[in-house]
């Protein structure tokens, strides 16, 4: 079972973006990558940054990296591990987080908000993706 | 988390003469051509102009105001340089409203990127004054912003809670001379409002009763205020639940009813709240499905419920077509008049467009493509949804 976060985990979120057929087509004419930055906090005691790439509708490639530097990125969502916990496990919904600044977008918003389904539909991979938080 | 906004809400017969206390030096007044020819803007400047306000009208919102008209409204209000924008009449002029005043402060901004996530730093140059004139959008209390971007033929969901009004005049002598078809369309998109503010997944503690208690009052004047619009107190209470349900899904969300009915509306021009009540049984049988819990509970409350579970869902449903019925609005999509062949042309985008739309978030039960085109065509057809 992959660990959250980890370079396994995120390359089967891609592989599962990559299988859905729903994400594929509500994200079409998507492109833009993303740098998801998992920042520490009292369940989690490191920073992790996890790329992930999207193109029309598929993930080329996604993997752990060095820093938010190491690979170009046009958005850069961050928040503290037990909040990425909630929005995995579905407790907390990505455009309410965001709303809210328990997840802080770096990027443009309005993009984003023009594919409310396909960023649904990551979330959805996402809770298929059978994952170990370290408990 | 989360958030409840409100203006200052001034309610009942007389709030109008609220505007005689109001402190300023220039009102720009957007409105509607109609609104003007029926003598609903002199109103308003006649007050004002009692405050001691200069006032200046902005006429040319157009039903589903488009970008380009909120440029043109913008242009007027960097010459006029008013201290308070006034949005008088249903949706179309108030959401206008709120464009126009949030790019006369900030005119480095594209329209597009009037969104929740940024801070607008408002309220430098002018406030927001809301009058509605039908019952209603709830537009007067809500932050949301519906453009049309005539060149995609789509509805663009914008807003940020700074944009929600200072004020919100709901004097229903506004909405009295409401002609029957106007009264029904825009009473039934409150109780859209109320049902999808109570149901969606965004639903609160703090809204929940806001809307309860419109969809209650919906249910029971809205035939009246159809059938007589001299029944001031049918229209008092329609004019009261359309802002307390815009107070209640404002602060939570629309939903799957809506997504569909912003692509009704930008693609056929089916009224907004014919297009939404068209949609809203089918979006609960739908719902009814897998996840009826909340219709359930809303049958029960509203004293509509058959059974339990889906069952009382799916009594929701048609108590809602039965509510179309009785005040002469359609049930079906067919019976607006929007011919098949186009309807159909048309699906594939139609689809498309209502996954883009935000509101398609908070359904309970979300849909797949497969399924959301078969909701269209059940929806067309009038055909329940049991799938």
């Amino acid at each position: 079972m992959p660990r959250f976060p980890s370079d396994e985990w995120i390359k089967e979120l891609s592989s599962k973006l990559n299988a859905s057929e729903s994400y594929e087509r509500s994200a079409k004419d998507w492109e833009g990558d993303f740098i998801f930055v998992v920042e520490p906090d009292d369940a989690y005691d490191e920073t992790a940054y996890l790329f992930l790439g999207l193109y029309h509708g598929k993930s080329p490639d996604a993997e752990l990296v060095e820093s938010k530097d190491t690979r170009d990125a046009e958005f850069v969502i961050s928040a503290p591990f037990t909040n990425w916990r909630k929005v995995i496990e579905g407790e907390l919904e990505p455009i309410q987080g965001m709303m809210t600044r328990k997840l802080k977008l770096a990027g443009n918003m309005m993009k984003i908000m023009r594919y409310p389904k396909a960023a649904q539909e990551i979330v959805n991979c996402c809770a298929l993706v059978p994952t170990d938080f370290g408990d | 988390m989360w958030y409840f906004v409100s203006p200052a809400i001034v309610f009942g017969e007389g709030a109008l003469d609220e505007l005689d206390e109001l402190r300023g030096r220039r009102a720009l007044i957007v409105t509607d051509a109609a609104l003007v020819q029926l003598g609903l803007a002199d109103r308003v400047q006649i007050h004002l102009e009692k405050a001691g306000i200069e006032t200046h009208l902005f006429d040319g919102v157009e039903p589903d105001p488009s970008l380009q008209t909120v440029r043109k409204g913008v242009e007027a209000a960097q010459d006029i340089g008013p201290d308070w924008i006034v949005g008088l009449g249903g949706g179309s002029p108030m959401d206008a409203a709120k464009a126009i005043w949030v790019l006369y402060e900030r005119p480095d901004l594209h329209p597009a990127e009037i969104n929740p996530f940024v801070n607008l730093g408002l309220r430098q140059k002018a406030r927001l004054v809301t009058i509605p004139t039908t019952s209603g959008t709830g537009a007067e209390v809500t932050w949301a912003i519906v453009l049309t971007d005539t060149d995609e033929q789509r509805k663009m969901g914008l807003g940020n809670r700074e944009n929600v009004a200072d004020i919100a005049i709901v004097d229903p002598v506004l909405a009295a001379g409401m002609p029957p078809q106007l009264t029904a369309d825009t009473g039934l998109d409150a109780l859209t409002h109320a049902v999808e503010g109570y149901t969606c997944t965004w639903h609160t503690d703090v809204t929940d009763g806001l809307c309860v208690g419109s969809a209650r009052l919906i249910l029971e004047n809205l035939p009246r205020a159809v059938a007589d619009g001299s029944d001031l107190r049918a229209r008092e209470r329609m004019h009261n639940a359309a802002t307390c349900a815009g107070l209640g899904f404002g602060n939570a969300m629309a939903s799957l009813a809506h997504a569909m009915g912003h692509v009704l509306g930008a693609t056929f021009h089916v009224p907004h709240g014919r297009a939404v009540s068209i949609f809203l049984p089918y979006t609960i049988e739908f719902a009814a499905r897998e996840a009826p819990g909340r219709f359930a509970d809303l049958a029960g409350l509203l004293d509509c419920s058959q059974g339990e579970g889906e069952k009382a869902a799916r009594s929701m449903a048609e108590r809602i077509r039965d509510l179309c019925r009785e005040v002469g609005n359609p049930t079906s999509v067919a019976e607006t008049g929007v011919e098949r062949e186009p309807y159909e042309a048309q699906l594939d985008k139609m689809v498309d467009d209502a996954f883009n739309d935000t509101q398609i978030i908070t359904a309970v039960r979300a849909p797949s493509y497969e399924e959301l085109r078969r909701l269209f065509l059940h929806a067309y057809e009038g055909q329940g949804a049991d799938f």
